[in-house]
């Protein structure tokens, strides 16, 4: 058991996947300038990680090493159209704000990382967890820099306004830095700070 | 003088280690050798010695900069009393302003002492501040992390307030100096270690961040909700007219940022880093001839709907922040590129960014401190493809 839980948790603080491993950035700068996309964004990166590991370990040993990484991104590809899918019937308005971002989660780093690094080795049961516990690192740094970059570029949260703006006659002056993506790189460089003075033995040797 | 040091000795044993205040030691050294000359000697096997030191360079840029803050105080002063001179003095005044009427010196902007007075009440307030918040995250990031405030900062808190508009928020200059100091510096190790100018990331963030109040028509001139347009911005509007004359704009008698109106100034202070050697004249001339060659490149060819196609180079040379970018924020020593020949490329590519900017991006009407951080950051790939060459040079003269 506590080897599920530390495949589950341990990509969360101690090895982020973005933090940590430095991946998948790019979608992190494109979708968190409002929460509601980055709660979607999160959850589809979930559901392709997990089932991709899933699916990955199931056939490891079916797999010609030499043409692996191209069966590994038609499973991938697969799971990102069904995803896809999913958004534009149910979710329509946000699957428009997404655009080409649900797409490319085909090219985000920490699945084919993943799917590299974890599920060839190991068996299908604990690739499936690494796999939600991977996206549920890849969401909280989504989550957080969401939260900030909604809340101080336009005083909202998940569309209610929080802070009343200041062409509304509130106090809160919008900070358009915010809405920019530049924005996103401060946010993350600022999680990592924090989380490396929290945990030193992250910071690499000189 | 006798006073104030013994003043400072019988202080100091609070912040030497054991002492009450001990992790305020680097606030008590930065005050103490700010005023004074600190008594460290050289010791152990150095043998080369020098007079300039990190305090000395950085002072120097500081007097340097005192002919660019009097032309502040002047020209803010100046452009509100030539407003008030027009319409009349408005009902609801700034403070500012009720605190020249409570003096009883008047709006007449023929008279130096009432623009030098006025302009002050503008610029101190934001130095002041500037001071207070960026001089807080020095002391934190200096004790906690065990190394001192240096003069660097007197330069970048210096600079800021100089390339702010009169009308800037108090909250923004707090915030926009916390960004510069901690992002543009600290996150990189402090003083020596930064890639980028901290006062230029500065104002980057408020440009960025609250662009209403730092660009358009409404900020340049000190008289609340007027709408006066900078001359840069004038030309780049096929609509406007231009009034400044060239004169005008070289002493700097014309809107815009606080410090940077004046090229008269600035070429005093280019003249006292030059001649110091601390301010290094390849960039500042590499600079002007990337800024000429690109100008009059875009006149020969021409645009139909584009008036900055046609704005000749010593125009350039005079309007929005391009003398006061070159003089002291393109030689800042830190940022720039350090080797001979990278400083003339470093230089060149800053002035031809600056007339790209300002000519083909219809978004931005200035371009200086854009072109600056931009080159900033390519200085130091710059530095290595001349240390590559140098070194194979060398390699290839010592062939066995």
């Amino acid at each position: 058991m506590k080897k599920y839980k530390d495949v589950l948790f341990d990509p969360i603080f101690n090895n982020n996947p973005i933090g940590r491993q430095i991946l998948g950035i790019c979608s992190a700068l494109a979708v968190t300038s409002k929460l509601e996309t980055s709660i979607v964004m999160s959850m589809a990166v979930i559901f392709v990680l997990s089932f991709s590991n899933l699916s990955v370990s199931m056939i490891r040993k079916h797999i010609p090493n030499n043409i692996r990484i191209i069966v590994e991104m038609t499973i991938i590809a697969s799971l990102v159209i069904i995803a896809d899918q999913i958004i534009k019937a149910y979710a329509f308005d946000i699957s428009k704000q997404l655009s080409v971002y649900v797409g490319l989660i085909i090219t985000n780093c920490i699945i084919m990382g993943r799917a590299e690094a974890f599920a060839l080795q190991n068996p299908p049961v604990v690739s499936f967890i690494d796999g939600i516990g991977n996206g549920l690192g890849y969401s909280f740094v989504l989550l957080v820099v969401g939260f900030f970059r909604e809340l101080l570029g336009s005083g909202q949260l998940l569309g209610y306004q929080v802070l009343k703006l200041s062409t509304d006659g509130g106090w809160y002056v919008q900070n358009g830095l915010f809405l920019l993506s530049p924005s996103a790189f401060f946010l993350i460089g600022f999680m990592i700070w924090v989380i490396r003075t929290w945990k030193p033995e992250q910071v690499e040797e000189e | 003088m006798k006073v104030l040091r013994r003043f400072f000795d019988k202080q100091e044993k609070h912040f030497t280690s054991g002492g009450k205040l001990e992790r305020l030691f680097p606030l008590y050294e930065a005050v103490d050798t700010f005023l004074f000359t600190p008594d460290k000697r050289t010791e152990g096997p150095v043998h080369v010695r020098d007079v300039i030191d990190l305090k000395r360079t950085m002072m120097i840029v500081v007097y340097a900069l005192i002919p660019t803050v009097l032309m502040a105080f002047y020209n803010t002063g100046l452009q509100a009393n030539l407003i008030y001179q027009q319409t009349g003095l408005p009902g609801d005044l700034p403070w500012q302003a009720e605190v020249i009427r409570a003096l009883g010196v008047g709006f007449d902007p023929s008279n130096l002492l009432a623009n030098v007075l006025q302009g002050a009440l503008y610029f101190l307030p934001v130095y002041i501040i500037t001071l207070a918040a960026g001089g807080f995250w020095e002391v934190l990031f200096a004790s906690v992390r065990r190394h001192e405030v240096n003069e660097g900062f007197l330069v970048t808190s210096l600079l800021f307030p100089l390339i702010l508009p009169p009308t800037i928020p108090y909250w923004q200059v707090a915030l926009g100096i916390s960004f510069g100091v901690v992002i543009g510096k600290e996150v990189f190790g402090g003083v020596g270690m930064n890639i980028l100018n901290p006062a230029l990331t500065a104002r980057a963030f408020l440009f960025f961040a609250y662009p209403a109040q730092i660009s358009g028509d409404k900020v340049w001139v000190a008289v609340d909700g007027l709408s006066k347009a900078t001359p840069l911005a004038k030309f780049a509007d096929p609509v406007m007219e231009v009034t400044a004359s060239w004169w005008n704009a070289f002493w700097g008698f014309i809107p815009g940022s606080m410090g940077e109106t004046s090229v008269f100034a600035c070429l005093i202070g280019a003249a006292v880093l030059v001649i110091t050697g601390i301010g290094s004249w390849r960039i500042i001339l590499s600079v002007v001839i990337g800024m000429v060659g690109m100008s009059l490149f875009f006149n020969a060819v021409g645009s139909e709907s584009n008036p900055m196609f046609q704005l000749a180079p010593h125009w350039h040379l005079v309007l929005g922040g391009f003398a006061f970018g070159t003089v002291y924020m393109a030689t800042d020593p830190v940022s720039a590129a350090m080797t001979r020949g990278g400083k003339y490329v470093y230089g060149l590519l800053i002035g031809i960014l600056v007339v790209m900017v300002r000519v083909v991006n219809p978004a931005f009407p200035e371009g200086m401190m854009l072109a600056i951080l931009f080159m900033n950051v390519f200085a130091p790939i710059i530095d290595r493809i001349y240390i590559n060459r140098n070194i194979k040079r060398r390699l290839a003269r010592n062939v066995v």
